[in-house]
């Protein structure tokens, strides 16, 4: 059995979609959703912690062997997001219950658990697969599923949203389609360790810097990066909550892997940024996401819009991280990766509470929740205290290790920029705890508004204590991002 | 009970305080017999430390280790017992007076208040103790979050106004300034903790020494040197209580005792005094010293809010002791840190008399405070107590201090400095002994209005007269025994001059 846990990893989920549609309960549904997501994340730490004790796992999928069989590959980094994924998936699926309930029709509840195990299975695919034509098809199972998350709701602006979505996605997807082709035509090979042997050989000619070009927009699509953006903050806005959740906290994290995997691992960081200058492309469009889409979220009104703005910022985060090539500054963007899925989920979640009692997002319904929503809104504040980057939180070892890579490269200005767009976080965190804490709750006194249900309450905190364990103890997480950051880079061990 | 143990003890005994506080939040009095017991206990684990210390001993707990290659860790050394000493000795006799002043004025939300008070003082404690940068940032933030709703309590359109400048100011300059300056710290030495000669020497040199220095001291906000001082007169606004302690100890001792521990412990005296790019401290510090004062000469002189002045002394005190810290030699750095418990008592003993005022006869304003002395001797005796302490006369305990920061602007022949000094005793008794004599010595108005109680009122209520009597005392007993403070204050410079 453990010696199969890789392809498990990707099979329990992708099994329990049809068994999710076929059910017509939907309480069976959501069980059979909850099995198979706990199930992965027990197999994420399982892998997690071979990875960390034996090194990186190998699986060839049927027993064909690489090149010419599909390999599954799983190093610390993907371990990494592998359990990202899964614990956040987890925690999403028991949040979903009531929050699905009240956001989904009743009939469609067992298609959308369907369309949530397809997604969950598509993204770890994306992150074991060692194959650069099985991630498309995994790229594909999560995003086409992702578009029939969104629109699954109620909300018809979400069909618009999806179409978008579908379209841009569809194109980003189309391209990184092109790059894999491209390599496949001059290598032979679709294996992503054999490409990494066979690419500098062919690397001299045009074909293959065309192909990084192709692969370098179709997956900045994928992850929303400054000017490819366009898609996500709908997409976000208007999908149902628990939709919003999950996305906000994988999607763009797998897409974030998949550059990692596909310019450190395939190409390598001499061909990546010595040859094409990636990192010229990649810092100035992190650092205008940084700036302007936390500038932007302080205008929103749509407290979901105003989180959407949020992530890409915080996207940019990371690519700055990765556009900095060092050991720090990949340490930076891989731990971050973790932060803030954490954080982001937290905050989408306390949203869905809010939702779930209130019905709306807009900052004028939040007004007075501090008191008749305590716990809500308390989660809502400490993992905006992330999000800012204070100290005993995720969001501030982020930004250390980022400040320091920056710091390293001598890069002042950019080190002053984070510091600034972090007190940019803070002024848009802050309309919403005063609104809540500091304006009157527009209703009646005996109105039946009360706290979430814990069925969602118990999900938002677990995050909420992710948060701060973390934040305290970072030693586990940094610890592993930065090995992952050294084996990526190929200094020591 | 091992030193270690203690230190970690003191910092839990206050943590677990708020949450029995928050606990027995439906019965006062249980409650604020919890506050009262958890602050004595606090007392008594804090002084236990002090002849650990002052023998020699430096205890140090690694809390947990944060990232790989940083602690958050508790080092005791004689500066933080100062300011832990400080800290631990005023938390009971403010709650005594808290309990007097919130329950004579009806105030809601009380609960809230002694808990949240509770974590700051933790903050407060885990400052002192911190042993290296990383550790003194989390709790600098956490004292900052933790008096948030201290200062904007009572929730009305001016306090929320005066939070939001407070949190503002104090949180733009900690992640803008105060975190630029730890990485850059961390970067350069390749380690943040606290060392005895300071980190730097030899890593950094000329101009950037300057420009740290720059980033340090603005970076630490709540040490309220100007420009980034408004935050202490918008915090005004809060119940006095929450004014004596947070800002005339916890915050701003906090703010002053990170500026006094970062140029002792990670630039060093020595590095400080060779590099020519760091003379400027010295000037701005001395004109926050000028220029506040100046501001409260004119609210004596316009008769405007007491608590506004005394904000405003304060303001000018802080930068006292950046001054003596800006001469950048042991003797002025153990008068600085001496400064420290001697404002602390003095300028508790003005604000809590000014609460009284305001208890026990609703005024606010030094214009209604005419022959206010007669009728209420005790408290205005205290502030005349307190307000000798500020200018610095004997018997009250800011002579002392006075007296060693002179000795280390003569030493350094830092004759601008002994001029800013002598300046700003000048000012301190011009808009203090007004008052006094107003007090004391001239006819009480006719009331304005008919508010019953601004006439034919007698003294605040027990509890806080007992409070402010105590500190009254303190700050007298520090100008006839001051033993204990001063030598903490010499060990930490290692010696006189």
């Amino acid at each position: 059995m453990i010696a199969h846990l890789p392809v498990l990893q990707v099979l329990v989920p992708l099994l329990a979609a049809p068994l999710c549609a076929t059910v017509r309960n939907r309480r069976v549904a959501w069980a059979v959703a909850v099995a198979a997501s706990w199930t992965s994340l027990w197999i994420a730490i399982q892998l997690l912690t071979l990875v960390l004790a034996d090194g990186p796992i190998s699986y060839a999928l049927g027993g064909w062997a690489a090149p010419w069989g599909i390999e599954y590959r799983i190093d610390t980094v993907s371990a990494f997001v592998l359990l990202t994924v899964s614990a956040i998936a987890a925690l999403v699926t028991l949040y979903a219950l009531k929050s699905i309930e009240r956001e989904v029709e009743a009939s469609r509840v067992s298609l959308f658990y369907a369309a949530f195990m397809l997604s969950v299975a598509g993204l770890l695919g994306i992150t074991v697969t060692g194959d650069v034509f099985n991630l498309f098809v995994f790229l594909e199972i999560s995003s086409l599923s992702a578009y029939a998350l969104i629109a699954i709701g109620q909300n018809r602006k979400a069909l618009t949203a999806a179409f978008q979505y579908l379209i841009m996605g569809s194109v980003g997807a189309t391209f990184i389609l092109i790059g894999i082709g491209m390599m496949y035509v001059m290598t032979g090979s679709l294996n992503m360790a054999d490409l990494a042997e066979l690419l500098p050989q062919v690397s001299a000619s045009r074909t293959i810097p065309v192909a990084f070009a192709f692969l370098t927009v179709g997956i900045s699509l994928k992850l929303a990066l400054f000017p490819l953006h366009l898609w996500l903050p709908n997409a976000y806005t208007y999908a149902p909550s628990t939709v919003s959740v999950f996305m906000a906290s994988t999607a763009t994290k797998v897409a974030v892997y998949m550059l990692i995997r596909f310019f450190f691992t395939v190409f390598g960081p001499a061909f990546s940024f010595d040859v094409m200058q990636l990192d010229r492309v990649l810092l100035p469009l992190a650092l205008l996401a940084i700036f302007s889409m936390s500038l932007v979220a302080i205008f929103q009104t749509n407290i979901k819009r105003m989180l959407a703005y949020s992530s890409m910022a915080q996207v940019g985060y990371m690519i700055l991280g990765i556009s900095m090539a060092s050991v720090t500054g990949l340490t930076a963007g891989i731990l971050h990766l973790f932060n803030h899925a954490m954080i982001k989920a937290a905050l989408f979640m306390a949203l869905g509470c809010v939702m779930y009692r209130v019905g709306s997002v807009h900052i004028d319904s939040m007004r007075g929740l501090g008191k008749r929503m305590p716990w809500t809104m308390a989660a809502f504040v400490i993992a905006g205290l992330s999000l800012i980057g204070v100290p005993l939180t995720v969001g501030f070892v982020s930004k250390w290790y980022l400040i320091q890579g920056a710091l390293e490269k001598g890069w002042w200005p950019v080190a002053a920029l984070i510091l600034i767009v972090s007190l940019m976080a803070a002024v848009y965190i802050w309309r919403v705890v005063e609104a809540a804490y500091f304006q009157e709750f527009p209703g009646d006194d005996d109105d039946e508004l009360k706290e979430a249900p814990l069925a969602m309450l118990l999900p938002t905190w677990a995050l909420i204590l992710v948060n701060l364990y973390f934040g305290i103890d970072a030693s586990f997480t940094a610890g592993v991002a930065g090995a992952a950051a050294r084996s990526l880079l190929g200094v020591g061990p | 009970m091992s030193p270690e143990t203690t230190v970690v003890l003191a910092f839990a005994i206050p943590l677990a305080g708020a949450v029995l506080i928050a606990a027995a939040g439906r019965l006062p009095n249980l409650r604020e017999a919890v506050t009262l017991v958890t602050s004595a206990a606090l007392l008594f684990v804090v002084a236990s430390l002090i002849p650990e210390v002052l023998a020699g001993a430096r205890p140090s707990v690694d809390l947990v280790e944060w990232v790989p290659g940083i602690q958050l860790r508790f080092t005791v050394e004689p500066l933080g017992m100062i300011f832990a000493g400080v800290a631990a000795l005023l938390w009971p006799v403010n709650s005594l007076y808290s309990i007097g002043y919130m329950r004579a004025n009806g105030e809601s939300h009380q609960t809230r208040f002694y808990v949240a008070f509770a974590v700051a003082i933790a903050g407060a404690i885990g400052v002192a103790f911190a042993g290296n940068l990383l550790t003194l940032f989390v709790f600098y933030e956490v004292l900052t979050l933790s008096t948030y709703p201290l200062v904007a309590h009572h929730g009305t359109d001016d306090a929320k106004r005066g939070g939001r400048t407070y949190l503002g100011i104090l949180m733009t300059t900690s992640i803008g300034l105060l975190l630029f300056a730890i990485v850059w710290t961390w970067q350069a030495a390749g380690t943040t903790e606290f060392t005895e000669g300071g980190i730097l020497s030899g890593r950094l040199e000329g101009a950037q020494v300057g420009l740290l220095l720059f980033l340090f001291m603005f970076g630490i906000g709540k040490a309220a040197i100007m420009p980034v001082h408004r935050w202490l007169p918008a915090a005004m606004v809060a119940p006095t209580p929450v004014s004596a302690l947070l800002h005339a100890v916890a915050v701003v001792k906090a703010g002053v005792f990170s500026i006094v521990k970062v140029l002792v412990y990670v630039f060093g005296l020595e590095l400080l005094q060779a590099e020519p790019s760091t003379r400027w401290l010295l000037y701005v510090a001395s004109f926050t010293v000028i220029a506040a004062s100046v501001v409260a000469l004119r609210i004596a002189f316009e008769q405007g809010n007491l608590k506004r002045l005394l904000a405003y002394s304060t303001i000018s005190q802080l930068s006292y002791i950046v001054l003596s810290a800006s001469i950048f030699l042991p003797i002025a750095a153990a008068g600085a840190g001496l400064h420290i418990v001697a404002h602390a008592f003095g300028k508790i003993t003005l604000f809590f008399a000014a609460g009284s005022i305001y208890t026990a006869a609703h005024k606010t304003e030094i214009g209604q405070l005419k022959g206010i002395g007669r009728r209420m001797p005790w408290t205005m005796g205290a502030f005349a107590i307190g307000a000798l302490s500020m200018i610095g006369l004997p018997p009250a305990g800011g002579f002392i201090s006075k007296w060693y920061i002179l000795l280390g602007a003569f030493e350094a022949d830092q004759y601008f400095a002994m001029g800013i000094l002598v300046a700003s005793t000048l000012l301190n008794a011009a808009y203090f002994v007004p008052i006094v004599y107003m007090a004391f010595f001239m006819e009480e108005e006719a009331p304005i209005g008919d508010h019953p109680d601004s006439h034919g009122h007698g003294e605040a209520p027990l509890a806080m007269v007992v409070a402010l009597s105590a500190t009254a005392g303190l700050t007298v007993l520090l100008f006839f025994f001051p033993g204990v403070p001063l030598a903490l204050a010499h060990a930490f410079t290692g010696g006189g001059p």
